[in-house]
């Protein structure tokens, strides 16, 4: 017993950190163990028997699976916005000097310095104010919106690390500025444009406080979840957040070993 | 988020600009024609809704009738006396969860930058792991573990936690659902990783020879975290406190989803009032409200955490 308070003493901030990491996990193994409970009324929040319907029959809620296809073509739509405009001004910023520099950087700043809802309502009293049909357009277009400043950001740190001198040697030897472009400065930069992209698409497709100002009618699939907690909650929820987590923890990790393996595969030749 | 970058690093290295032989004029227009798309979407669907919910909020009328601009400032003063309560809350509710984030997430990402060794990039996957699965799902989730007379309910009750909360005016008999304790508790969970990471950013830029050097010199673990770690971590610690107060603030989810109706913040109220009132010039008035409350403190403490810095 003392050795263990000796012990915990000395690791105390081991412990407390392992602690913060179930905290973080938590939720996502609750979520995963719901998706196999069988819920004896309309909300899945406490345990009755295990079954695996849910996970049979993941498309059997109506409306389930339509709002997830949509909310991952609008997400697309505006990764794409947002990855092509946010990618244009980060080189812009990155690269030259132009005199409005200090207040497009605040302008890309803001949007991340503002309470969601705060754009939310804004965006909603313009297309009020314009006689404009919420729908999936008026959604995408938010989307791109807010997604654009995390895009730059992205970019730019990229951009801005990367060594001129790479271009300048393609141009000695007559590379034109096309070729220049696309055989040297796009492959340099495209880690920093992924990155941005990435995270533009998981902003939309989980975003929720925007959509919901500017939706409409449309159910995103944040949307429906919202509205399932008021109605109830089918298990098919859980089964699809768990099926995200899974995809997504092995596209990491599968990342993470090809890139290791790159790495043990080039280290001779790179010397 | 550090918005400002220092003029460096782009045309250094002793290099004339490139591109020396096309015109100056065209290459100086370059920068401008890579921007106009960006830069005119945020114009259109940033500042300009902006302006529109300035117009938006100094209207009176009706949904019936229509709204007019009738340049009707007690809109904001009435916003401000009928919600108060919920400002105080919300800015109540997300301090506490920023506090929180800070303490809880502190550890951690001391944990993943010094003590991991290879386990470093598996436990990065695991903060950013609970961002994979849709976050409403996710607080939904808290509603089954804080479940009245649930396990973790229990323990906190029969540890005397609940007694503590009560006193504090957190919670009310031995329910944690529906009370602040719960929305609290949801909001530093969902901004946690916003917190660890810049964290993590920060301590893992420190130099262990640093460490070494004030062991070297005598001074304990506590001191060497006192007088080094932290103040070298103050950055992490600036951005992570902004990156989770300003989203906390206008949060309605966890309010929602997890309170009562004794808990709403403002961004409840806004989103109600816009989108089931349809009270359009209370709802922008508490929005800009919101969005100057947010300004004063963000501005107050970048201040406050910059001459703390210097010294």
């Amino acid at each position: 017993m003392a050795s263990l308070l000796a012990w915990l003493r000395r690791h105390v901030a081991v412990v407390a950190g392992l602690f913060t990491l179930a905290y973080l996990i938590l939720p996502n193994i609750v979520v995963m163990v719901f998706s196999f409970n069988r819920p004896a009324g309309k909300f899945n929040y406490s345990w009755q028997e295990f079954s695996t319907e849910a996970w049979r029959n993941p498309c059997g809620v109506p409306d389930l699976c339509g709002s997830l296809t949509l909310s991952l073509r609008l997400a697309l739509w505006a990764t794409l916005g947002a990855t092509v405009l946010g990618t244009m001004i980060a080189f812009a910023l990155a690269r030259y000097r132009f005199r409005a520099r200090g207040a497009v950087n605040a302008l890309i700043f803001l949007p991340m310095a503002m309470p969601e809802v705060v754009m939310a309502a804004s965006l909603l009293t313009l297309f009020l104010n314009l006689g404009a049909e919420l729908g999936p357009l008026t959604v995408l277009i938010a989307h791109t919106m807010f997604c654009l400043s995390f895009v730059v950001v992205a970019v730019k740190a990229r951009v801005l690390t990367m060594d001129p001198r790479l271009e300048e040697a393609a141009r000695d030897l007559y590379a034109g500025p096309v070729q220049t472009f696309l055989r040297v400065t796009l492959p340099i930069a495209a880690p920093g444009i992924a990155a941005g992209a990435l995270l533009a698409f998981a902003l939309s497709f989980d975003d929720f406080i925007i959509t919901n100002f500017t939706s409409g009618s449309t159910v995103t699939f944040p949307m429906f979840v919202w509205g399932s907690a008021q109605r109830g909650t089918p298990v098919q929820i859980n089964v699809i957040g768990t099926a995200m987590f899974v995809i997504a923890v092995l596209t990491v990790v599968a990342g993470q070993l090809l890139a290791d393996r790159r790495k043990k595969n080039s280290a001779p030749s790179a010397r | 988020m550090t918005g400002t970058t220092t003029p460096t690093a782009a045309g250094t290295a002793g290099s004339p600009p490139p591109a020396v032989h096309r015109p100056p004029l065209r290459r100086a227009l370059v920068p401008y024609w890579l921007l106009l798309p960006g830069v005119l979407w945020l114009v259109v669907f940033f500042l300009l809704p902006l302006v529109y919910q300035a117009s938006t909020s100094v209207q009176t009328g009706s949904l019936e009738e229509g709204f007019r601009v009738t340049w009707h400032f007690p809109t904001y003063w009435d916003a401000l006396t009928d919600y108060g309560p919920h400002f105080v809350r919300s800015v109540l509710y997300a301090g506490t969860a920023t506090a929180l984030c800070l303490l809880l997430g502190y550890p951690l990402a001391h944990l993943i930058a010094f003590r991991a060794g290879r386990w470093r990039n598996l436990l990065l996957v695991l903060v950013i792991a609970p961002f994979f699965t849709s976050f409403l799902i996710r607080t939904l989730a808290w509603k089954t573990i804080l479940a009245d007379s649930g396990p973790v309910v229990e323990f906190l009750g029969t540890t005397g936690f609940l007694d503590l909360t009560a006193f504090l005016g957190m919670t009310e008999g031995d329910r944690v659902l529906a009370t602040p304790l719960a929305v609290v508790t949801g909001l530093t969970y969902n901004f946690l990783p916003f917190m660890v990471l810049p964290l993590y950013t920060a301590l893992e830029r420190i130099d262990p020879r640093l460490h070494e050097a004030a062991a070297d010199l005598y001074a304990s673990p506590v001191t060497v975290f006192r007088t080094v770690t932290f103040p070298l971590s103050l950055p992490g610690v600036v951005s992570g406190t902004l990156l989770t107060f300003i989203p906390a603030s206008g949060d309605y989810i966890n309010a929602e989803l997890l309170g009562s109706t004794d808990t709403k913040m403002v961004g409840n109220v806004i989103q109600s009032q816009f989108l089931r009132v349809l009270d359009y010039p209370t709802a922008a008035a508490l929005s800009f409200l919101l969005m100057a409350v947010v300004l004063l403190i963000v501005t107050f403490y970048i201040r406050r955490a910059g001459t703390e810095d210097l010294v």
